[in-house]
């Protein structure tokens, strides 16, 4: 089963550690991650640019509109993301719990949705509107 | 030994895993003394298994190989996190690799009841004791765990958590309780062990009635007790487990519906499980503490003792209830009780005691309730009412043949 884990980081935490201290947790995500990979645990994962380089697209009256942000003032920012296979929720929070990224903020894990049934039921619609 | 080609290898793992991953998992956290790096562990042991395998051949006890390496994996893990972690107590606490670093393969068996303890220790809320247990022991994942006890996944997973992070915290010791504290600890053994055979039995949701590879494995469980400990409640239960899974075969059409006690092809019960059950049941009523599982299981031998549905001795089940009641009071022995009163007295007495019961908060969720109370008024011609029991039943019901089951009956009435 699939769960996608967001991973938040403390900025302001992180903004007082030395670059030595940032590049040692940086290589402990990323050989944490090759784990996962080797373990077949990996299904994928980004990570993300800061806040500030988002874009938001939404239709207002028909049309649509483009604005920066949102430029939400939190002291946690959404990090990154990975997709993990594991058995189950508990598997998924034990892999996520070894996260070295741990120590720079919390973890959200949210399993992916079974939408087979929402695919066939929406193909079948579809297939009968033709 | 190496009889199996190497191209044979991943389908033997995988029938390996599936026969053995629990054994092997109780082992490791008897080795290890953690869930977790326990279970990494023993992924990490069949993932060797596959690349070592086809090129060695399969060792001659592959079970112990599996543990061996497992435990020898999980160790080299705790090295790895160790040199990322900023203190060394995780190395200090490494488990000792001993002098061949090779596991004995006797005492399997005792781990798993180990384990089984250790799951449901007193330390621990019952409800996460059955959590544990069905995930530890037999294998069942946090979703389909949650489903089971109606539960959120979300809040599932985090009793499981806790739950293990107390048998972690408080140091409590991997083992068999001592005699003398047997009796208390197995109670809540019983309980959880039954709850497993009856996920199995009647998985409370999905498109398929039973799991027999979980109420086998509860069955089992029985018998590993009963040895164990020979409780009169032990025999009761084990007891119970076997007279259910006589009529397993029965219980399904061959098209996956349910088919009620009244109606099943009675030359299909397993004879030989049934002579287990009985004798078993003897044994426990000729004890001096007749317990609930023993009065369910006495219920099912009067069933069982029934050539025909008409022969049943439903003033015999009616007194057994009864006391059921009396020593295990709960809603669901109420509404059988209310259907052992309409098959002795008639539908309209057993509607009264069903209504009595519905007007209850804890019945009025419950789609079986609903289902009685339809069934006895179709028996009373009275069909407008059944229809709309029926269909609240329809609304609460978790599980797909129970469902067909129910639309059947509704398209019966409505011709």
């Amino acid at each position: 089963m699939k769960y996608i884990c967001f991973g938040y980081l403390d900025v302001q935490q992180w903004a007082t550690l030395s670059q030595d201290k940032q590049n040692a947790m940086i290589d402990a995500c990323f050989a944490y991650d090759e784990g996962l990979k080797k373990d077949g645990h990996w299904a994928g994962g980004e990570g993300l640019q800061g806040p500030d380089t988002a874009v938001m697209v939404r239709l207002e009256q028909g049309k649509v509109s483009v604005t920066d942000g949102p430029y939400a003032e939190t002291k946690e920012l959404l990090g990154g993301l990975l997709i993990l296979e594991a058995r189950d929720l508990n598997h998924a929070i034990h892999l996520i719990s070894n996260h070295p990224g741990l120590k720079m903020g919390p973890w959200e894990i949210r399993p992916a949705a079974d939408l087979d049934q929402m695919i066939r039921d929406s193909e079948r619609r579809r297939s009968v509107s033709k | 030994m190496a009889s199996i080609a190497p191209g044979g290898i991943p389908d033997f793992l995988d029938s390996l895993f599936r026969s053995e991953s629990r054994r092997i998992l109780a082992s490791l956290i008897r080795l290890l003394g953690d869930f977790d790096l326990a279970e990494d562990g023993m992924h990490d042991a069949f993932a060797a298994a596959l690349e070592a395998w086809p090129r060695d051949g399969v060792p001659d006890h592959p079970r112990a190989w599996l543990v061996s390496t497992g435990r020898f994996k999980a160790i080299d893990r705790l090295r790895r996190s160790a040199r990322f972690s900023t203190s060394l107590e995780t190395l200090a606490e490494l488990p000792d690799e001993g002098p061949s670093g090779w596991v004995e393969e006797e005492g399997v068996e005792d781990d798993r009841l180990r384990l089984i303890f250790t799951c449901c220790h007193p330390a621990l809320p019952l409800e996460a004791c059955t959590a544990l247990t069905l995930r530890e022991v037999c294998g069942l994942t946090t979703e389909a765990i949650a489903r089971a006890f109606l539960t959120a996944p979300s809040t599932l997973a985090q009793r499981i958590v806790r739950a293990k992070a107390k048998l972690r915290d408080a140091g409590i010791p991997f083992e068999i309780p001592a005699r003398a504290d047997l009796p208390g600890r197995l109670e809540a053994v019983l309980k959880v062990v039954y709850l497993v055979f009856n996920e199995g039995y009647s998985a409370s949701s999905g498109e398929a009635l039973t799991r027999p590879d979980l109420s086998g494995e509860a069955i089992r469980l029985g018998r590993l007790l009963l040895e164990l400990l020979p409780d009169p409640e032990v025999k009761g239960l084990l007891a119970l487990m076997l007279l259910q899974e006589s009529r397993r075969a029965a219980r399904v059409s061959p098209e996956g519906d349910l088919v009620l006690l009244e109606d099943q092809d009675r030359s299909r019960w397993d004879r030989a499980l049934m002579a287990e059950g009985k004798a078993l049941v003897d044994q426990a009523l000729a004890s001096r503490r007749v317990g609930a599982y023993t009065l369910q299981a006495a219920i099912a031998a009067v069933h069982a003792e029934a050539a025909e549905a008409p022969a049943t001795d439903w003033g015999r089940i009616l007194g057994l209830y009864t006391l059921l009641a009396r020593v295990a009071p709960s809603p669901v022995v109420e509404l059988n009780r209310a259907v052992a009163v309409a098959m002795r007295d008639g539908p309209q007495a057993g509607l009264d005691l069903t209504d009595a019961l519905l007007a209850r908060r804890d019945m009025a969720e419950y789609h079986l309730a609903h289902a009685v109370r339809a069934d006895l008024c179709r028996r009373l011609g009275r069909t407008e009412e059944a229809l709309v029991s029926y269909r609240q039943a329809l609304g609460l019901v978790q599980q797909g043949p129970e469902r067909r089951f129910l639309e059947r009956r509704v398209a019966e009435l409505q011709t």
